[in-house]
Order: structure tokens, then C-alpha cells, then sequence
């Protein structure tokens, strides 16, 4: 397919830093990764790359290892008994699993399928990370809540009551509030099971847009069964059929063209 | 209607008022108690009762302030052995609970909580008084706070694991450790659940008498601190009623109807802090 | 089958009926001007408004289809295709009733004094528009490129057809009018021959999600 050269942008892409960004290192790379739950083989031989700045979504039936892949990638499964995980996941070529579990979940944040804010106030659920990290000195957290609650299109809604339990808040404003926390700590990478399953489509709206906003700082991972929402936000996609990575290419190309007949029979719903 | 519904009928009506029935007998129990000891304690409980020591039989005026503050002494000191111990334990077995090792653990407090507590206080006595050569609170106190541990513990483990795992999961995907996490986010979403196990447990132990009567045994005047037997109210009531003198008898159904509303208090206060309020999302 | 698989089926089915209606349009256009035939003319003509109401039709299925399914992958590249097989389809059936007309007006006229071969060019058309319908039915990308690539022999028949023609109108004056129709004529079956080859592009890109519109040959 014959590629047209992209105009100089604010950027200044020339040709050499195109074909520079396309050769550095991805932000993480898992390479051959296998999983097991107990006996159970969940993950088989997955090999995935997520670029820089980029959202990937991951797609696929129930029970096909997505959430599961997801879970390793900040290596939250291993609080679960009874697991083991194979092969390599690398943040910026650096093994995880050789680094600090506490710093590489600061590194990389996580967002989960249903809002899971503490019981404190929303001033006090934002400034929780940074202030167990040790990043909140020299820094005013009245400050940093504000920054955070901006990236998350939740100030405006909540500046009058920051103090107030987060339970207050409706679904899809506690989601929100959920992805300010984990801003918080400025993470590198921001991965995300199923945001909005939970949620009404207003709520899944101002979400999928706020993505879009926060992927210039931050790389994103997200997981959802919803595949119109793959499309709308994600640069790349990867589908996921019984612990296996079937296929993984750019949104446009996964939507309009797959390579692999399961990824086409799922996504025009032939089954699953 | 038909016979067979009529039949049914009958028996669901007949079943269900006999439900009523041992309902209402159950309830009417307390307010029967709590009738009895007004009706015979009340007229003896007035401010002597709580500053003044017992008196000799025949005397008017004594009171149980030695009791009332050889229990919270004694009690004190349980709880300040028990609850730090037993709520430890109950975190531990939130936390690490499914292995062998948390099984047993379990298992094993279960077991103490079912044992006697007379044979709590044999023990005590077997291993504290007799190598101390003495009746003294502190072994009361540890006697009770071996009952203490176990109840604690449990209640603690239970209101642990009913917060809910996203909470929990929420916390360490921001980088937190495992003990930061308990510290400060699943602790403090279960400490009313906590708190309350806590104060019924407190509770329950200071109406124990059993294991006072080998351990602190008892004091007509004031104790000269944990080293020295201690009068407590359960004992006191123990003592006071088998003895063969009216106006002891009257200070024992006034100790009960104290010793009573100690503990009413404790568990309604315990209720409210529970209703008022909810810690965890719904 | 489920409900919406039947759906896409009745699109297919549909678009199969509007094109086999044209393809013997076209067919009997060309035998009414050739062979002089006034019923095939006049069926083709009464054809016409059949193949509209079907255009109407399938757009409606199309959009249907949009909004209730919101289709990715072969789905998608049906109905997008389906929409752009659909117009190719109704310009070709105004052509062939075109060339039914024309045919109808020199039918009556006097014949040329020179003997001019449309064969070549009608059946190098209509095997156009049944191998572009065919390579749909197949999903068949290979016939389909071949039909591409067969644009240029068209062209080439119109040209000599055309010249002939000019010839004709030159060494003869009373000729020049019933000419000029033989020549419409001709341009309207190369025409023809374009929009079986847009059919054509269409398939190679339902089939296999590339466009290749607009392209020199080779590429192709």
C-alpha cells in the first residue's frame, strides 16, 4: 500500500524522525508470555507491542484472556493465589518482573471495571497516591488535585465539594474520579479493564473523550467487549481468542480488512 | 377452598404462630430480667453504691466502688492485652488466610473460643497464681484477655474481608504496599465493623466471672494494683448472694442491674455506631 | 442464520436481481439495434423503471443496514460496495435504454451504405457487465481484475467503430446524421464498459479491502 508522505506538523515530522519513531523502542513489549491460574493455561505464547503515546485496545469474547493479559501488565494478578506467570514484560526495555512491584505500579496505573474510589473524601482519594509515593512534597496537593481533576473532566463538576465522601458522586463521575487518582502519580502508562461497562453512554462519552486527551503524556492499554468503542479511541487493536493473541494491527486496518477469519467472524458477530 | 388448601392453610397459620409465640417468649425474657433486677436492685443503687466501699452486714450505706473499679481495672488491662493482640491476628488472617497455616490458626481459635471459661481460669491460675505465690488482677486480666483474643480476631478477619477485593486492589495499583494498604485504606473502611466487635467483645468478658475466681479472686476494700486480688463486680455478685444477709443480697441485684446496663450500654452504643452511617459503598 | 446474517444476504440477493435486470438491458439494447428488434427495445425501456425502484430499494437496505448494525469488515465492504454497485448499475440501465431509443429512431431510417461492425464491441461490453456481475457472485478478485485490465480493448473497439464512422460521414454527406447516432451509440456502450469495470473495482475491493480506483494498470 503506497504511503503518502505527512505534511510537516507542529512537530516538524521530517522523513528521518518518521522513520525513527517507527523503529524505537515501544513503551512496553511482552514477550512470549504464558499464565497460568493454578493448572489452568490461560495465557498461551502472547507476543505484543504497545507504542508510545498510543491507545491500544484489547478485544474479544469472554473468558479469552484480555483482562487476564491486562492484569499482568502491571503485575496486579500476583496478589491473586496461586499464579504464575512466564516469559517477559518489559516497561522501556526494563524487565518488570526484575524491578520493584511498587514502583512499576506507580509507573503504570490502573483503572478497574467498577469505580473503586475509597471512602474518604475526593481531595483525600486524589492526594492517596502521591502520598504514599512520597510525591507530594514541594508540591501544594491543592495544586496537583486540581491538575488531576482537569485531566479527568471532573473539575468543574466537583471543585465545590472536594471535600465531600467520593461516594457522593454518581457512577460515571466516581470513574472519573477513580482515573484523577491514578493521574495523580503521573503514571507512564495508564491501563484500563473495562472502564465503562458499568456506565451509561453520557458517562462512556465524556470518558472515550477524555482518553483521547490524556494519550500525548501517557500510553494506553484499554480492555473493553464494547467494539464500536474500540474503534472510536484506539490507534491500534488486538483481539483475543482463548488465551492466544490472534491478531494486532492498526484500528482502521483490524475494522475494515482483518487478516485472520476469527477476528472477522467476531467482529461482525458471526459468533462470540 | 378446597380441603387440601384448607389444610395447608391451617398448618402455614398454626406454624407461623407458634414462630410468634417463641419469638415474643425470647424477647420477653430480657425485659423480664431487666424488670427483676429493677424491682429488686433499683432501690439500692444510689450514690453510695458507686463511691462508697462494702460495709459489714447490718450496716447501711456501703457501696461496690472497689467492685466497680476492680472491673474496669481488670477489664482495662484484658483489653489493652487482647484487643491489639486479637485484632493483629484477625488482620493477619484476613490477609493471608486460605493457607494451611491461616486454616489452623482458625481452627485454633475456634477452639478457644470454645472452651470453658472456668477452665480458662484454671489455667491461669495453674500457671500465674501458683508461680506468683499470689491472687492478683493482671491474672485475672490475662485470663480474660485469653478470651478476648479469639473473639476479637475473628470479628476483626470477618468485617476485613467484607471489604470489598476492588477496594483493596484499587490501592495497590497505585504503588502502595501490601501493609500500607491494610493501614490505610482496609482498615479504615472496616474499622466500624471492627470497632464494634471490638466493644461487644469488651463486653462480653467483663460478665465474666468464672475465671475472676481463681485469678483476682476478691477484695472487700480497695486493691492495691494489678499485683493485688481485686474485687470485680461478676464476683462480687457471686459472693454477695450466697451469702445469708438481706442488704448484701439487695447490693448484689443492684450490682447486676449495673453490671447489666454496662452492658446494654456497651452493645447499644456498638449498634449505633454501626447504623450511623455507612463505611462501605452499597 | 441469524437475523442480521439474513439481512446481508437479502442486500447480496437484491443487488444480484438489479444487476442480472441490467445485464439484460444492456443485452437487448444492443440486439434491437443490431438485429432491428422493436420488443426488445421497447422491453428495455419499460425495464427502466424497475431498475430505479430497486436503486430506491437497496439504498434503503443500505442504511438500514447502517444504522442497526453499524458493520465492520465484509459487512462493511458490502454495503459500501452495495452503494456504489447500485449507481453504476442505474447508469448503465439508463444507457441501455438510450441506446434502445436510438436503436427505435434508426430502425426506421434507411440503412447505412457501409456495413459497420458493432460484434466486437457489443460482446467485448456485454461480456464485461456479466463478468463483473459474475466475479460479485463469486467474490472473485481475479475475474474482477481481468475485467479492469479489459477496459482498453473497449476503447479500442469504440475508436475504430468511431473512425469507420467519420470515413463514412466524409465520402458521404447523406449519411452524416444517422451516422452521428451510430457513433452516441458507440460511446454509449464504451460507457457502459466503464461502469462494468467500476463494478469490477468495487468487488476487488469487497473482496479484498483494497482501492484501486484511479490507478495505472500495472498496479493494479
Amino acid at each position: 500500500m503506497a504511503v503518502n508522505q505527512p505534511q510537516p506538523t507542529s512537530l516538524s515530522m521530517t522523513s528521518e524522525s518518521t522513520a525513527a519513531a517507527q523503529t524505537a523502542t515501544p513503551k512496553m513489549r511482552a514477550s512470549n508470555v504464558n499464565f497460568y491460574y493454578g493448572k489452568f493455561h490461560a495465557l498461551h505464547d502472547v507476543n505484543l507491542e504497545f507504542a508510545t503515546n498510543k491507545v491500544t485496545a484489547l478485544i474479544g469474547p469472554s473468558g479469552c484472556g484480555k483482562s487476564t493479559f491486562l492484569r499482568n501488565l502491571n503485575r496486579i494478578n500476583e496478589t491473586l493465589r496461586d499464579t504464575r506467570l512466564e516469559g517477559e514484560i518489559a516497561l522501556d526495555g526494563e524487565n518488570i518482573l526484575d524491578m520493584d512491584v511498587t514502583e512499576i505500579r506507580r509507573r503504570i496505573g490502573m483503572v478497574f471495571q467498577r469505580p473503586n474510589p475509597f471512602p474518604k473524601s475526593i481531595f483525600e482519594n486524589i492526594t492517596y497516591g502521591p502520598k504514599i509515593n512520597g510525591r507530594l512534597k514541594g508540591q501544594s496537593a491543592a495544586d496537583l488535585v486540581e491538575k488531576s481533576l482537569r485531566r479527568a473532566a471532573l473539575w468543574e463538576e466537583v471543585k465545590d465539594k472536594l471535600h465531600e465522601s467520593a461516594y457522593a458522586l454518581s457512577g460515571g463521575q466516581q470513574q472519573r474520579l477513580c482515573i484523577a487518582r491514578a493521574l495523580a502519580v503521573d503514571p507512564e502508562v495508564l491501563l484500563l479493564d473495562e472502564p465503562c461497562s458499568a456506565l451509561d453512554p453520557i458517562a462512556t462519552a465524556k470518558i472515550e473523550d477524555l482518553l483521547v486527551t490524556i494519550k500525548d503524556q501517557c500510553t494506553i492499554v484499554i480492555v473493553t467487549h464494547n467494539m464500536q468503542q474500540a474503534a472510536r479511541v484506539a490507534d491500534t487493536t488486538g483481539f483475543f481468542l482463548l488465551g492466544k493473541l490472534i491478531e494486532h494491527n492498526k484500528t482502521d486496518v483490524i475494522f475494515k480488512n482483518p487478516s485472520k477469519k476469527e477476528t472477522e467472524d467476531y467482529i461482525t458477530g458471526r459468533f462470540g | 377452598m378446597s380441603l387440601r388448601n384448607a389444610r395447608r392453610n391451617t398448618i402455614n397459620n398454626v406454624m407461623l404462630t407458634l414462630c410468634g409465640l417463641c419469638a415474643f417468649l425470647t424477647v420477653s425474657t430480657l425485659f423480664l430480667i431487666l424488670g427483676y433486677l429493677v424491682y429488686n436492685g433499683g432501690k439500692s443503687v444510689n450514690w453510695a453504691f458507686f463511691t462508697r466501699l462494702p460495709l459489714p452486714p447490718g450496716q447501711d450505706g456501703g457501696g461496690l466502688a472497689n467492685a466497680i473499679a476492680g472491673s474496669a481495672m481488670i477489664v482495662g488491662m484484658a483489653a489493652a492485652i487482647g484487643l491489639p493482640v486479637g485484632f493483629l491476628a484477625g488482620v493477619y488472617l484476613a490477609e493471608f488466610g486460605g493457607k494451611t497455616i491461616s486454616f489452623w490458626i482458625r481452627y485454633t481459635a475456634d477452639l478457644l473460643n470454645g472452651i470453658p471459661s472456668i477452665v480458662i481460669g484454671i489455667l491461669a491460675w495453674g500457671l500465674i497464681v501458683v508461680s506468683m505465690h499470689r491472687f492478683s488482677a493482671i491474672a485475672g486480666s490475662i485470663a480474660l484477655s485469653l478470651m478476648l483474643i479469639p473473639i476479637t480476631a475473628r470479628s476483626t478477619e470477618h468485617f476485613l474481608l467484607e471489604v470489598p477485593r476492588a477496594m483493596r486492589e484499587g490501592a495497590l495499583a497505585l504503588g502502595a504496599t501490601r501493609w500500607r494498604t491494610l493501614a490505610t485504606v482496609i482498615v479504615p473502611a472496616a474499622r466500624k465493623g471492627i470497632m464494634t466487635g471490638m466493644i461487644l467483645g469488651v463486653a462480653r468478658i467483663s460478665g465474666e466471672t468464672a475465671p475472676l475466681l481463681f485469678t483476682a479472686l476478691n477484695n472487700q476494700f480497695w486493691s492495691n494494683g494489678p499485683m493485688d486480688q481485686t474485687a470485680s463486680l461478676p464476683v462480687m455478685i457471686y459472693t454477695l448472694a450466697l451469702s445469708p444477709y438481706d442488704d448484701w443480697h439487695r447490693q448484689a441485684w443492684a450490682a447486676g442491674l449495673v453490671l447489666l446496663g454496662l452492658v446494654l450500654l456497651a452493645t447499644i452504643t456498638a449498634r449505633m455506631i454501626v447504623s450511623r452511617g455507612a463505611s462501605l459503598p452499597r | 442464520m441469524r437475523p442480521f446474517e439474513e439481512d446481508f444476504k437479502s442486500l447480496n440477493d437484491t443487488l444480484l436481481s438489479m444487476g442480472s435486470l441490467v445485464a439484460h438491458s444492456v443485452q437487448r439494447s444492443v440486439l434491437s439495434l443490431v438485429e432491428k428488434n422493436e420488443d426488445y427495445a421497447h422491453q428495455v425501456i419499460r425495464d427502466e423503471s424497475r431498475v430505479d425502484q430497486m436503486e430506491i430499494k437497496i439504498d434503503d437496505m443500505v442504511t438500514s443496514l447502517i444504522v442497526r448494525e453499524q458493520p465492520v469488515a465484509r459487512d462493511m465492504r458490502l454495503v459500501v460496495a452495495a452503494i456504489k454497485i447500485t449507481t453504476d448499475l442505474e447508469r448503465m440501465g439508463d444507457l441501455a435504454v438510450h441506446i434502445a431509443e436510438r436503436a427505435l429512431s434508426l430502425m426506421v431510417l434507411p440503412p447505412l451504405p457501409a456495413t459497420i461492425n458493432f460484434g466486437d464491441l457489443a460482446n467485448l461490453v456485454e461480456s464485461m457487465v456479466l463478468g463483473s456481475l459474475d466475479s460479485f457472485v463469486k467474490r472473485d478478485p481475479e475475474t474482477a481484475r481481468g475485467i479492469v485490465t479489459a477496459d482498453d480493448a473497449v476503447d479500442k473497439a469504440r475508436n475504430e467503430i468511431q473512425h469507420r464512422l467519420i470515413e463514412l460521414m466524409q465520402t458521404d454527406a447523406a449519411t452524416v446524421s444517422r451516422a452521428l447516432e451510430y457513433i452516441i451509440v458507440a460511446r454509449k456502450l464504451e460507457r457502459i464498459g466503464d461502469h462494468a469495470t467500476n463494478i469490477a473495482e468495487d468487488v476487488i475491493f469487497l473482496t479484498q479491502g483494497i482501492d484501486v480506483r484511479h490507478r495505472v494498470a500495472e498496479v493494479v
